[in-house]
């Protein structure tokens, strides 16, 4: 199988550059990081399943799709737009990729650009769907927030389709900078209609005394491929605030870098992964704990049904140097099928001392004493194991400080829910 | 005979104790007592050798040892018992071994046959019955699982069976219920006579209704500002720290 | 428990520190040349007198092994192996059977005494009396041992006394001619010859090892024993060892290790296949101190075992508990696989490292039966500039209802110049099992250290008594005699790596 996939693997990679060679007359930004990137892509290829970061999730189904670029500019996604939770907070869309400033909002308190990324430093073309981004990204938004301002809430909206008549694949770069003391709450919302390949990078840079809330709903359509990376690097004092829902794709992955460079620095990775079908979703994470007193919290949920494949991989490094580390990291699944399949690995990797590191993982099927116990009270069995799974995603999901995307959260649940009854 | 002169200590650059003078003669039993941050604690980790405290100055010996120079072990060996404020918790390690693995440290130190474990069991056994205590003391790990009463508790039985010269007792009666303060008082007593003294550092007058002490000396910023007899205690209890402070101010 | 006091008089009595246990035995030696390729295969089959099977089969594993590649996903890192600069057969050279003590090689005699081994075992092991005394009054029960010496198993105690009960403890080179049915049966087929590149290694060249049958209800009399000890320079070990108990029998079986002190790296890749058939127990208990290498890094040995027991039979139990303190590398994952229903598997593992020495070892646990249940217990110590890292595969297949596992990992770091990693696998594919993992990372706390040493403990006692507490739940598990002396390599082990 391996040989197989690695052909398929390498032709798949291959058909990439292709686009690349193409397009890179055309596409803006820095040619020369863009070319180091096409390197790197050249070099690396597709990830395989030989390779311990991805030895749970192969990915084979997106070989056997011919993804292509999204030529057509397209004027209707009324119906994806009207889906859309009404937060009360600006918007910022783009379609297959493409920044939309006619279907966008004006932000106040932060500076918006779009259009060809700037890659910045912090580039990780070491890792290879950051350097598949790098060498086709042609849009992306570009977020400032100045010292010390509260820029309130943002939505970032990326909407996939099969108007094209063809499959896509699109590769926003977007970026978020905080100045010390700014904060900003980033609502980011992933979904769309047919068979598309999204596979965006986020970089925040969050600085001294800063806070980015970064939550996000991943409903992307049901044949589509979601493969994201949030490269993150938080300062002194300074808060990396996240959520991750997964409810959608056909095959995603969402992965995040979380560096803590400064004294204090902290990030929130919780999660939750809602899979039905032969859905397969994958949430990796690593923390890197590089200054002392830093701490990181990761609360991961997974429930699955049908024949789907839940992936959970969490890792916290912890440098010599980080002496008073506060890590702590817990997964649980809730495997509702026979025919469900969870592969979690949570890892330390700790090189200071004087640290208080932890994990945690869990797997079992709802308690059928509880289950009995809210019966045995008159509540319905089906009531009753939603109410069940609400409970148990409580945890990571409650400690959503905006409300609005906290109840758009739970709607998208309840739907979900109502989905595999 | 613990002879404290000129005592200067602290933490970093902080400054705690500046300037104690203290004579705790063979036979008797001191209480010290003061306000909250008076440097009590200080004083009875730096007399025990804690790390990360700093001597800045002047002396402090027992039965002509300079405690100050000695490891934490050595002053053990001498005699010297802290009773914690905040027994520390060893998982895995049981109270027994945990005993009489530091008894025979002890007591090779100084010199002493060593005990096998019949000969201590018997001993430890026995301390345990005449402290009223329950028997799976001995079994449990050191500390692990106790309440803050088991733990003080815990503190006495080892100073029973390991029976030092000078125990400290540091606030040992915090957060302790009246039977609980008895059994305290009710260990330090039996160890009363002319080869045992003990400084008795309290915030309250009410455990010295059990342990009535030879001396007591009020400790305020570092100094010791007052030295009475027990009835300084009942003073202290009637008019409060403020009083006495400022009086000596 | 006397144990520890035992632990702290150790640590007192070694003031010097090292590997007490680094002495080399001039002994003459029958030794192949260097190297390996067929011919080198075929010498090993030949010297052992193996029936063809064994040799086609041999072969087989030495081609395999050609094409594999060496594993890189440990956390581990060392020169390349230069496989060709071996020699992958060594035996001491056979003589004709000493009457008394007076004419063993008393190099021999000193080794075993250094091993610790009881004075009238040493004599039987040296083949001076036929292996087979009654235990006397008062005296702890026997063990039975066997010695691997290199690559040889030199001798086996007790063997008529466990012959009377049916159990077979034999080298295993002599087991091919004497049971060959059994061999046949059982030798890879828990751990195939092609698994790993270092159990294909082992399957090409193995020379002996233990040997064990338990017949049906039998429970076997003894704790038996092998001491495996690599002496030779520039020797290669690859013990091979196979345990069977029939439906309801019991075994606990002990292994010991250790090698001299020698400044090149040594290679040692066994291969320990277990088979446990309906209501079966098998314990097997490991303490593990080949030589660590210096406090530079230098010397050592590279211990790569494969060791997995299946659980065939309903009921059937495997338990692995292992004290790994020594080698410059270990790799090594004792496994179950679960296939019996109701069937149980443990782990308990202890592994310190030091200086620079570098573990990377767990286990597997494969459930496959109903019901059944695994337990695992890991506590990693850490110090000097050493990595420690738990890797551990908890699978639970389709059909395992009801199936259970617990996983709790402990590390603890000595000095903040070491490493101590935790990577575990869960893959569940059936709702009504049940995983749990819990894993922490913690330092001996100064408060700890100070009220130990306020008791009148030295620094050094305070650490011994602290890991110790820390390995409790692990320690526990080994039979009493091995428990003490796992207890004293831990402080040993330790000592000088705080303050």
């Amino acid at each position: 199988m391996n040989a197989v996939s690695q052909t398929s693997l390498q032709a798949a990679a291959a058909s990439f550059r292709a686009r690349y060679e193409g397009l890179k007359e055309r596409l803006g930004g820095d040619s020369i990081q863009r070319a180091e990137a096409a390197d790197a892509f050249a070099h690396q290829g597709l990830p395989g399943p030989r390779e311990e970061a991805w030895r749970y999730t192969v990915l084979r189904p997106l070989t056997e799709v011919a993804f292509h670029e999204p030529v057509v500019l397209l004027s209707d996604c009324a119906a994806g737009l009207a889906a859309l939770p009404d937060l009360g907070m600006p918007r910022l869309v783009f379609i297959d990729g493409r920044f939309r400033a006619d279907l966008s909002d004006a932000v106040t308190g932060a500076e918006v650009r779009t259009g060809a990324p700037a890659f910045g430093p912090s580039v990780a073309l070491g890792e290879k769907m950051v350097a598949l981004n790098a060498m086709l990204a042609e849009d992306g938004a570009a977020i400032t927030v100045a010292p010390g301002v509260d820029a309130g809430a943002v939505m970032l909206v990326s909407l996939g389709s099969d108007a094209h008549g063809v499959p896509v694949s699109f590769h926003p770069r977007h970026s978020v900078v905080l100045g010390k003391g700014a904060r900003l709450t980033l609502v980011e919302i992933n979904a769309g209609t047919g068979v598309y390949f999204n596979n965006p990078v986020l970089v925040a840079e969050v600085a001294e005394d800063a806070t980015l809330v970064h939550l996000r709903m991943q409903q992307e359509a049901a044949g589509a491929f979601h493969l994201s990376t949030v490269l993150a690097e938080v300062g002194a004092r300074g808060t990396y605030d996240s959520f991750s829902l997964a409810l959608g794709g056909r095959l995603s992955r969402v992965e995040v870098h979380a560096t803590l460079l400064g004294e204090k620095a902290m990030a929130h990775l919780n999660a939750a992964q809602l899979l039905g079908g032969s859905q397969h979703s994958d949430f990796t994470t690593i923390v890197r704990h590089h200054a002392p007193a830093t701490a990181s919290r990761q609360t991961v949920k997974n429930v699955l049904t049908g024949r789907s494949k839940g992936v959970f991989q969490g890792k916290i490094e912890v440098a010599r140097i980080a002496q008073k580390t506060d890590g702590y990291q817990m997964n649980q699944t809730l495997l509702l099928s026979g025919d469900a399949e969870i592969d979690s690995k949570p890892q330390l990797e700790i090189y200071a001392d004087d640290v208080k590191c932890s994990h945690g993982a869990t797997v079992g099927e709802l308690d059928a004493d509880q289950l009995f116990y809210l019966r045995s009270r008159g509540v319905p069995a089906e009531q009753a194991r939603n109410l069940l799974v609400r409970a148990f995603l409580s945890e990571a999901l409650d400690p959503i400080a905006h409300e609005g995307a906290r109840a758009a959260m739970e709607a998208a649940i309840a739907a979900w829910w109502e989905r595999q009854a | 005979m613990l002879e404290i002169k000129g005592l200067h200590a602290g933490i970093e650059d902080k400054e705690i104790l500046r300037g104690i003078d203290l004579v705790v003669p063979t036979g008797e039993v001191h209480a010290i007592m003061g306000p909250n941050g008076s440097g009590k604690s200080t004083l009875s980790y730096v007399l025990s050798g804690r790390e990360g405290y700093e001597v800045t100055g002047g002396s402090a010996t027992f039965d002509g040892h300079e405690l100050l120079e000695m490891e934490p072990e050595e002053r053990a060996a001498a005699g010297v018992f802290l009773a914690f404020q905040y027994p520390v918790e060893l998982p895995g390690v049981n109270n027994a071994n945990f005993l009489r693995t530091a008894l025979n440290a002890q007591r090779r130190a100084r010199g002493d046959a060593e005990l096998d474990a019949v000969q201590f069991l018997k001993m430890a056994r026995a301390e345990i019955k005449r402290l009223s205590m329950a028997d799976d003391m001995l079994k449990r790990n050191v500390n692990v699982g106790f309440s803050g009463g088991e733990k003080k508790r815990n503190e006495v039985l080892q100073m029973a069976i390991l029976r030092p010269k000078l125990a400290i007792l540091d606030e040992t009666d915090s957060g302790l219920d009246i039977d609980a303060l008895k059994i305290v008082a009710d260990g330090v007593n039996a160890l009363r006579g002319p080869a045992f003294s003990a400084v008795v550092i309290t915030h309250y007058q009410r455990l010295l209704e059990h342990i009535v002490p030879d001396r007591v000396h009020v400790l305020a910023n570092g100094r010791i500002i007052r030295s009475g007899g027990p009835e300084l205690a009942l003073e202290l209890e009637a008019q409060g720290y403020a009083a006495v402070v400022a009086e000596a101010a | 428990m006397p144990a520890v006091t035992e632990t702290l008089d150790t640590v007192a009595a070694v003031t010097e520190g090292g590997y007490k246990w680094g002495f080399s035995t001039d002994i003459e030696m029958d030794m192949a040349p260097k190297g390996l390729n067929e011919d080198i295969v075929r010498l090993i089959s030949e010297r052992k007198g193996e029936p063809e099977w064994l040799l086609a089969w041999r072969l087989k594993a030495f081609a395999a092994w050609l094409k594999m590649e060496e594993p890189d996903w440990a956390k581990i890192h060392h020169p390349p192996i230069d496989y060709q600069d071996l020699h992958y057969y060594a035996a001491p050279k056979k003589k004709p059977g000493p009457k008394s003590l007076d004419e063993v090689d008393p190099a021999l005699l000193a080794m075993y005494e250094k091993l610790g081994i009881p004075l009238r075992e040493r004599a039987i092991l040296a083949g001076v009396e036929p292996g087979d005394v009654e235990a006397g009054e008062g005296e702890r029960p026997p063990v039975a041992i066997d010695a691997v010496f290199d690559s040889v198993s030199v001798a086996t105690t007790f063997r008529a006394t466990l012959a009377k009960s049916g159990v077979i403890f034999c080298p295993i080179s002599e087991a091919v001619h004497s049971h060959p049915e059994l061999v046949k049966q059982y030798l890879g087929s828990v751990v195939p010859a092609g698994d790993n590149y270092f159990a294909a290694l082992n399957s090409a060249v193995f020379s002996d090892g233990s040997f064990v049958f338990i017949p049906k209800g039998v429970r076997c009399p003894m704790e038996l024993s092998t001491y495996f000890r690599i002496n030779a320079r520039n020797t290669g070990q690859f013990e091979r060892t196979l345990i069977i108990v029939e439906d309801g029998g019991h075994v606990s079986y002990l292994e010991g290790c250790t090698a001299p002190q020698r400044d090149e790296n040594q290679l040692h890749a066994a291969v320990v296949e277990l088979v446990a058939m309906t209501d079966a127990t098998i314990k097997y208990s490991t303490v593990q101190n080949w030589y660590p290498g210096d406090a530079d890094g230098k010397g050592g040995i590279y211990n790569f075992v494969t060791k997995r027991g299946v659980c065939r039979g309903a009921r059937s139990k495997i338990s692995w508990t292992q004290v790994e303190t020594g080698s410059a590398i270990t790799w090594k994952y004792p496994s179950c696989i679960l296939q019996g229903d109701d069937s149980v598997g443990e782990f308990y593992s202890v592994a310190v490292t030091t200086n620079r020495q570098q573990a990377d070892t767990g286990t597997k646990m494969i459930h496959i039966g109903k019901r059944s249940k695994s337990t695992i217990v890991s506590k990693g110590i850490s110090a000097g500039r050493s990595d420690n890292t738990y890797r551990g595969l908890v699978r639970i297949m389709k059909g395992a209802d009801g199936a259970r596992n617990f996983t709790q990992c402990d590390s603890l770091l000595i000095g903040d110049q070491c490493g101590a990693h935790t990577v575990p696998y869960i893959e569940s594919r059936n709702p009504t099992a049940k995983t749990e993992h819990e894993a922490t990372t913690s330092k001996i706390a100064d408060d700890q250290l100070f009220y130990c040493r306020q008791r009148g403990l030295s620094q050094e006692d305070a650490v011994g008594l602290i890991v110790n507490g820390f390995c409790k739940d692990v320690l526990k598990e080994l039979p009493m005699e091995f428990a003490v002396e796992a207890q004293k390599l831990l402080a040993v082990s330790l000592e000088g790596s705080v303050g």
